[in-house]
């Protein structure tokens, strides 16, 4: 991971929301960016998510759906003067479907420093076994 | 009168298929110009989002998993100078990958006030993923209230 870690990083804009379906509430809407990685037990999921506190996080699964949702509060002061803008701050909403039949009861989910991790452990008939092949 | 006519009708220019292209091109540039979404944006990591109110400047960016202790921000007599590392972890041997749109490395940014600044009032707070810093102006650029006397 050396390699990946030493580089530098590039300027990214957020990524607003193509919404199929017209938004109620005014405002911006940006899909994070994430990284999702299985194991043999459970499917993770990393977010960026900055700006956005534990309480404001929504995370909906039902019928393999997968929805996040986040509302930020604003953090500038009521009389502070624009100078130079170069991002924008909205909500946050992205939806995957799941593949995987997913243990509802122990979906654990941490927000360190604007990341959210997800973990969402398999049922376990869905945990993969090995199949021998036999020589013959 | 005919001959004027004749000199000012617009297609009498030789045209190139060029021409045409080239054209369509500036209008395309101009509209993709005008679009009030584009920011003009230094193209530098992290993006900034630069305020001010009458005492202090507000240097705010998004980054999320960067640690406080990963962060060094210098100031100078109108620059702050943001540098740091954006570490990810590597999740072991058998974690396979469906998508991977996070990226690590290494940033680092100055950023020019457009006033003096008094670099021993700089505070630097990282909450929820997102930097704020917070810059008191120098004394001689606040803005003063001047009385009009009768």
């Amino acid at each position: 991971m050396a390699d990946t870690q030493s580089k530098e990083l590039k300027v990214r804009e957020k990524q607003e929301l193509a919404s199929p379906a017209e938004q109620t509430t005014p405002g911006l809407v940006f899909t994070p960016a994430v990284d999702i990685f299985e194991t043999e037990k459970q499917i993770t999921l990393l977010a960026d998510m900055p700006g956005v506190k534990s309480d404001d996080l929504t995370i909906d699964l039902r019928d393999n759906t997968l929805t996040l949702s986040a509302n930020i509060a604003p953090v500038e002061n009521a009389d502070e003067e624009d100078i130079l803008v170069e991002y924008e701050t909205g909500r946050y909403y992205r939806q995957f479907t799941l593949g995987e039949l997913i243990n509802q009861e122990n979906i654990d989910a941490k927000l360190n420093d604007g990341v959210l991790r997800l973990s969402l452990p398999k049922v376990e008939k869905a945990t993969p076994k090995r199949i021998t092949v036999k020589a013959g | 009168m005919i001959y004027r006519r004749f000199f000012n009708i617009p297609t009498w220019r030789f045209r190139s298929p060029w021409d045409e292209l080239h054209r369509m091109r500036q209008q395309l540039e101009q509209m993709f110009d005008d679009t009030p979404g584009q920011r003009a944006s230094a193209g530098v990591f992290p993006l900034i989002n630069l305020t001010e109110d009458r005492n202090n400047y507000y240097v705010r960016a998004e980054l999320p998993g960067v640690k406080a202790e990963e962060l060094d921000i210098q100031a100078t007599a109108n620059n702050i100078a943001i540098s740091g590392e954006r570490k990810i972890a590597a999740e072991g041997e058998n974690a396979r990958y469906h998508r991977r749109e996070r990226e690590a490395g290494s940033f680092s940014r100055m950023i020019g006030l457009p006033g003096d600044i008094n670099t021993d009032k700089v505070d630097a707070k990282l909450e929820n993923g997102v930097l704020t810093v917070v810059i008191a102006k120098a004394e001689a650029a606040k803005p003063k209230q001047i009385t009009i006397k009768s």
